[in-house]
């Protein structure tokens, strides 16, 4: 690299016009690296390290509790793979994952389509204000507003009771039958907005043009998500529904707090199984090889996503 | 619409047009009262006396208006500890974050350089690692560096997440400023260093503000780390102390929301008011990279 900047150095004429060229051009040697240089060494330590350090825990046996762990070579991962426990949570991630992100894209564009509708500005930013509510409040909230909601002699009982689509109260968290639907209920509202966010902003890009000359071809409302809206954002939505899924699926707090991975283990995921691994059996080794398969999964989501962006640039 | 056409069409249209706001501002309504009423229900059972938190049929207007949850919440040193290192834990992860991030940003939008895309993967990337599989070796190397249950532990691991959000925010903001800015600058003499501080940042402080805020949220949110890296009662953060109320502290219904309430109030504050400039540079860090 400072080779190529000296390289190019000579070719220009005065001092004022390289320092200027330099910016412009992009060969300011050194100085770019040192601005970079504090965020890159924090990063490549607090993230490179850990990493390491986990691979290795998941290679040994009795580690960070007691003094002398024994290399185990690949035990921890034949244990996990052959614990029945281990392939419950994962397909409850799948599922978990799944719905969720479903449930993110279709309650988050039918709202984006909604705001972006034409009504008056200022009415959309308070629609808008108030639809990302539930993004900002902290997991512990939302889940303790949802234990409230959804316990049996809650609102939600009450009014479904009242309306007469159940005839008794249901504990929604406790049941193993409705536990994972209302973890999706929960998990749903609270991660709608970010994609109503990235779709609203999307959808303001699209030229009208399109619209109106699909409203000429005599194009319904249908038509026009259909053929327009959903083209032009392709690019936005895979995005959005990739980073969407690389969160959902290591989600820790929402499951944690509102079932903890219960009834029994009918909505433990495997954020929760490393967590109750680590802080609850204490079995470091053991939770060290869940959290690998949990990045080596999520590693491949981030590829599909990396290429996408760079695809896109 | 065909039936109607002896009757002028233009006025049919503006009517048909009015029908249809009409619907959309109604149907709008309807769907935030649903998606808020979560949050309006917390504030009412915040503010009536638990023998009122499931009286049928629910009461949205509570018979008895009282605040004394918000000040049996206040007046406990506990959970004003919770608040004062939430506080202390958010506004070091920011400033932290904020500068070192900024600093990168600059090298990212100013300069092109050897490395630059990898540099650039490298920071989209660290978002993506999963908080879970970094928390046992963080528990590890926090243990060992003896700052487990503290405040540091919490702002070391915070920087973790916060920081590519900052850089990838900034890059965004000081893209849009124009280069003629830094150019006309350079030619008075400026060193890159006076570039960014007395013309970039003036001009980018939206951003930078946007940018703090949306790392404080993050900190003040935090569950995981907060729960697994603190022990003591004295050491726990709002998230933390909101979910450990539930068993510790009994099960008060009022004063839980109380907390609740309170707990979100700053990021509220805050979110509401630089709105505008976070969405859109969330939605330009996350979807444009």
């Amino acid at each position: 690299m400072a080779m190529e900047a000296q390289g190019q150095g000579p070719n220009f004429s005065t001092r004022g016009a390289s320092l200027f060229q330099a910016i412009r051009d992009n060969s300011a040697g050194a100085t770019p690296y040192l601005f970079l240089l504090p965020c890159l060494v924090i990063l490549g330590a607090l993230l490179g390290v850990p990493l390491y350090k986990v691979v290795e825990y998941s290679l040994f046996d009795n580690v960070i509790i007691k003094p002398d762990p024994i290399f185990v070579g690949l035990d921890n991962y034949s244990n996990l793979l052959s614990d029945s426990g281990f392939w419950s949570a994962l397909l409850n991630t799948g599922i978990f994952t799944i719905g969720s992100v479903l449930g993110h894209l279709v309650v988050g564009m039918s709202l984006a389509m909604m705001v972006n509708a034409d009504i008056h500005p200022r009415a959309r930013t308070i629609f808008r204000s108030l639809l990302i509510l539930p993004w900002i409040f902290t997991a512990a909230v939302v889940a303790l507003n949802w234990q409230l909601l959804l316990n049996p002699f809650g609102v939600i009982n009450y009014w479904l009771g009242a309306a007469g689509i159940i005839n008794e109260p249901l504990d929604w968290l406790g049941d193993a039958n409705l536990a994972m639907w209302s973890l999706l209920l929960i998990s749903t509202w609270r991660g709608y907005p970010f994609i109503m966010v990235s779709f609203l902003s999307g959808l303001q890009s699209v030229p009208r043009e399109l619209y109106e000359a699909a409203e000429i071809d005599g194009a319904n409302f249908f038509h026009k998500f259909w053929h327009v809206t959903v083209p032009q954002l392709k690019p936005v939505i895979y995005g959005v529904v990739l980073l969407d899924l690389i969160w959902t699926f290591q989600l820790f707090p929402l499951v944690w707090l509102t079932t903890g991975g219960g009834p029994g283990r009918v909505t433990e995921v495997l954020s929760t199984l490393t967590y109750r691994l680590a802080f609850v059996d204490f079995q470091f080794s053991q939770a060290a090889t869940a959290a690998v398969s949990i990045l080596v999964i999520s590693a491949a989501f981030t590829i599909l996503y990396l290429r996408n962006e760079t695809r896109n640039k | 619409m065909s039936v109607n056409g002896q009757t002028n069409p233009y006025r049919n249209e503006l009517v048909q047009e009015r029908f249809r706001r009409a619907v959309i501002y109604i149907a709008l309504t309807i769907v935030t009262l649903i998606m808020v009423f979560p949050v309006m229900w917390m504030i009412s059972v915040s503010l009536k006396p638990t023998t009122e938190t499931f009286s049928l049929p629910p009461q949205f207007i509570p018979e008895t208006l009282q605040f004394d949850a918000y000040s049996r919440v206040l007046g406990n040193a506990q959970f004003r500890g919770f608040f004062l290192n939430s506080y202390l834990v958010g506004i070091a992860v920011t400033l932290l974050s904020v500068a070192i991030g900024t600093l990168a940003a600059f090298g990212f939008s100013r300069y092109r350089f050897f490395g630059e895309k990898t540099a650039k993967l490298f920071v989209i990337t660290t978002q993506m690692v999963p908080t879970i599989t970094l928390l046992i070796p963080f528990f590890g190397v926090i243990v060992w560096l003896r700052l487990y249950d503290s405040l540091w532990g919490l702002i070391v691991t915070y920087l973790t997440f916060a920081l590519p959000y900052s850089v990838i925010m900034m890059n965004g903001y000081l893209d849009t400023i124009p280069k003629d800015f830094d150019e006309a600058a350079i030619i008075d003499g400026c060193t890159p260093i006076g570039v960014l501080f007395r013309v970039l940042l003036p001009v980018a402080t939206p951003g930078i503000i946007s940018t703090a805020v949306y790392t404080f949220l993050l900190s003040w949110n935090e569950f995981l780390f907060a729960l697994a890296l603190t022990r003591s009662t004295e050491m726990r953060t709002v998230p933390v102390g909101i979910a450990m109320m539930v068993g510790e502290f009994g099960l008060k219904w009022d004063e839980m929301m109380a907390f609740s309430v309170l707990g979100s109030v700053p990021i509220l504050v805050l979110f509401m008011w630089v709105q505008r400039y976070v969405v859109s540079g969330l939605a330009a860090g996350g979807v444009k990279g």
